[in-house]
């Protein structure tokens, strides 16, 4: 028993010996969770680069998006501090920040340049004007098109369609017994697929959430008309089970050539016109989210940043990987590593300046169309939250995840449009009254 | 006395049988058949089977984005450590209610399983501030903890079920030789529950090692298992199913190996007490 108390009592003081160490040293072990992504992956790949620079280790938690965001609002609301780092999107960045859940990103060095980076990525991840995340890539939504099919259609796309448009050339280009589908779009339930897809539609329509008294919208002829205009071109032109496709599906159908056009996130363009992967690389053009002429598009607002939780031990490190992975030398990094079309997109103004990377194909219309979007104002009618493709609220996630649901389930034909929405109008008023704004 | 058997019976037995199995497994094969497609190949419509350009380069990318030995050590240590725990406190457990019963018996054993019928969702919050309280988060000694909870009630059920199987008059005559309730439990009814405690203890290292509730939930970098090393290369944008295909057969690879050699002991104890 004296022998076991004094192994104890050793290992105790060892330990001890050590973490003081650990404490008192420069370098430190910072824990990041991230998304899969392919810039993500990229990135952790290049960590070396951070380590040989600070000294310090980084060790990466890699989860799926919606697991992700699961585990880190786990941690985040309990303040674990499981992480020193996560990757999180443009809609919890300004809810977790008015709720001092994050650390506000005020020190950055003047080297690293806060001014370069996108007016409108930076307005969408901050509060009150406080940046809550740094943009490690930004995203829009434009259309991919197959240019073989459509001047086969004898028709061309214009650089700023209308829906009228979009719906005529995706009828013109099916191909029913070739297999070729005029127009792939995201009808899968859930927030961030069909479901955020069909509110940047609906903005272009004249449709809102939310009247500024918190008042669901779902009762509006606007509404209606986002629906019926989806469904009826979907069925016209889409492809078979378009309600449960979501953005993988649709990428794979582009890639295999079964689709003449694809209304999908900025970031699928080095996708399709990859070669390696994609059968069409050859023959797809690009062009603006469509309207209908009242002044809003279709396109949302997305990025992956990178925040730090308020429970983070590690601050100023954690610091530096930001500025490191957010920087201009980091795109400087890929660039000179795998090439200017593999650099994250989206974030910094100096990027779109940079001449190599002006010869990249999509590169303006991704451009153009992140320009084109504003979270602040994104809908025709006003409406009291920030946010396109979703309301910055916290209620919002689980709202609308039960919403799409009765909207696919509308495109599948197991409910009429009236019936989707009618549900949708309750389900929202009802949280929105428990959530106690009304 | 036998039944006779129709050569033709049992023909179609085997094919029914045969059939079924393969049902059962198709899953695992397409999965590992994709882990050799490249990303295009893995969405080919329609589907590609056996010919295709056969490829090692998902294996290689995941080897080198992943450090698989530090997830495969996590999940031996969290299976077997959470297996082994379980069956230490089981035994006893299922003894005293297999062979000293008292009228609460049935009720205990119903709560007992009663606790598998809360989703686990519902208590992830307090028990993740436990977790921070104790300074359990992302550890293997409280994921083992966690686990050994969560399959308790199974492995008391099985191995009640197992005992009870075994005459309780060997046992007292055990104890009239002598032998006291140690010795009773070590040296007599173990031995004979052998095969019974064996497919308890494979079943439970399959449930543990395939758990991804808990193990995703709460860990991080350090004691993240095979579930999250899998997780980590599920994407909603991209193409990933042959690299995920590949990291899932890495993860299942030696709960594979390990339950074709353990077969027989399992079929043994699963049927254990059914025919007499």
């Amino acid at each position: 028993m004296k022998y076991f108390a004094r192994a104890v009592l050793g290992a105790a003081v060892v330990s001890l010996m050590a973490s003081t160490a650990h404490a008192d040293g420069h370098a430190k072990t910072l824990t990041i969770a991230t998304v899969n992504n392919g810039d993500m992956i990229r990135m952790q790949g290049l960590t070396d680069d951070f380590t040989e620079k600070t000294g310090h280790k980084v060790e990466w938690v890699t989860l799926e998006e919606n697991v992700l965001r699961q585990r880190v609002t786990t941690d985040i609301t309990t303040k674990g501090g499981a992480f020193d780092i996560m990757t999180i999107g443009m809609y919890e960045a300004p809810i977790w920040g008015k709720n001092g859940w994050l650390v506000p990103l005020n020190n950055l060095s003047a080297e690293y340049d806060v001014d370069d980076i996108l007016p409108a990525m930076r307005g969408g991840l901050s509060y009150d004007g406080t940046l809550f995340a740094a943009p490690f890539y930004g995203e829009s939504s434009m259309i991919m098109y197959r240019t073989d099919l459509m001047e086969k259609a004898g028709m061309e796309m214009p650089d700023a369609p209308t829906w009228d448009f979009v719906r005529k050339a995706a009828a013109a280009m099916t191909d029913r017994d070739n297999d070729i589908n005029g127009i792939c779009l995201r009808g899968k339930a859930g927030w961030g697929e069909g479901g955020a897809f069909i509110t940047a539609m609906s903005n272009s329509f004249g449709a809102r959430w939310f009247d500024e008294e918190w008042n669901a919208q779902f009762d509006t002829e606007e509404w209606k008309n986002t629906l019926t205009f989806f469904k009826g071109m979907m069925d016209e032109s889409g492809p078979a089970g378009y309600a449960t496709n979501g953005f993988n599906e649709n990428l794979s159908l582009f890639q295999q050539g079964k689709c003449g056009m694809w209304i999908d996130a900025t970031v699928a363009a080095s996708f399709v016109t990859n070669p390696k992967d994609s059968t069409v690389a050859d023959s797809v053009g690009f062009a603006l989210a469509p309207d209908t002429g009242l002044g809003k598009r279709s396109n949302w607002l997305w990025a992956w940043a990178l925040a730090i939780p308020a429970g983070s031990q590690k601050v100023d490190a954690a610091t530096q990987f930001i500025e490191w992975a957010t920087s201009k030398g980091y795109i400087e990094l890929v660039a000179s590593k795998e090439g200017w079309a593999n650099v994250p997109p989206g974030a910094r103004t100096s990027l779109y300046e940079n001449p190599n990377y002006k010869d990249i194909p999509f590169a303006k219309m991704t451009l153009d169309s992140i320009l084109s979007a504003d979270p602040n104002d994104s809908t025709v009618k006003p409406s009291p939250y920030v946010g396109i493709q979703f309301a910055a609220i916290p209620e919002f996630a689980g709202i609308a995840t039960e919403v799409s649901q009765e909207f696919s389930a509308a495109y599948a034909g197991q409910q009429t449009i009236e019936e989707a929405l009618a549900k949708a109008q309750a389900i929202t008023n009802d949280a929105m009254e428990a959530a106690g704004y009304k | 006395m036998a039944r006779a058997v129709t050569t033709q019976r049992k023909t179609l037995n085997t094919v029914i049988a045969w059939g079924i199995g393969l049902l059962i497994f198709f899953p695992i094969l397409w999965t590992i058949l994709t882990s050799f497609k490249t990303e295009g190949q893995a969405i080919a419509d329609p589907p590609l089977f056996l010919f295709f350009d056969w490829t090692l380069e998902n294996y290689a990318v995941v080897q080198e984005r992943s450090d698989y030995m530090r997830f495969l050590w996590n999940s031996v240590i969290i299976a077997g450590g959470s297996t082994l725990l379980g069956i230490i406190i089981a035994v006893p457990a299922a003894w005293s209610m297999a062979f000293v019963p008292s009228k609460r018996t049935k009720d205990i054993l119903l709560w007992m399983l009663s606790t598998k019928m809360l989703p686990a969702v519902g208590v992830l919050y307090p028990i993740y501030l436990l977790f921070i309280s104790l300074g359990l988060l992302d550890t293997r000694i409280g994921l083992t903890i966690v686990l050994m909870l969560i399959n308790l009630p199974i492995i008391v059920w099985m191995l009640y079920t197992y005992f009870k199987e075994i005459p309780g008059e060997i046992l007292e005559a055990a104890r009239m030789d002598g032998a006291s309730l140690k010795e009773e439990i070590l040296y007599v009814l173990t031995p004979m529950a052998i095969p019974g405690i064996a497919s308890t203890v494979l079943l439970n290292i399959i449930l543990a090692w395939n758990e991804a509730f808990w193990t995703l939930n709460l860990t991080a970098a350090n004691a993240a298992p095979l579930t999250a090393f899998i997780a980590s290369y599920s994407s909603p944008e991209g193409l990933f199913f042959a690299k995920l295909s590949a990291a899932s057969t890495m993860a299942i690879a030696p709960i594979l190996i390990l339950g074709w050699f353990s077969q027989k002991q399992l079929v043994r104890g699963l049927t254990f007490g059914a025919v007499k």
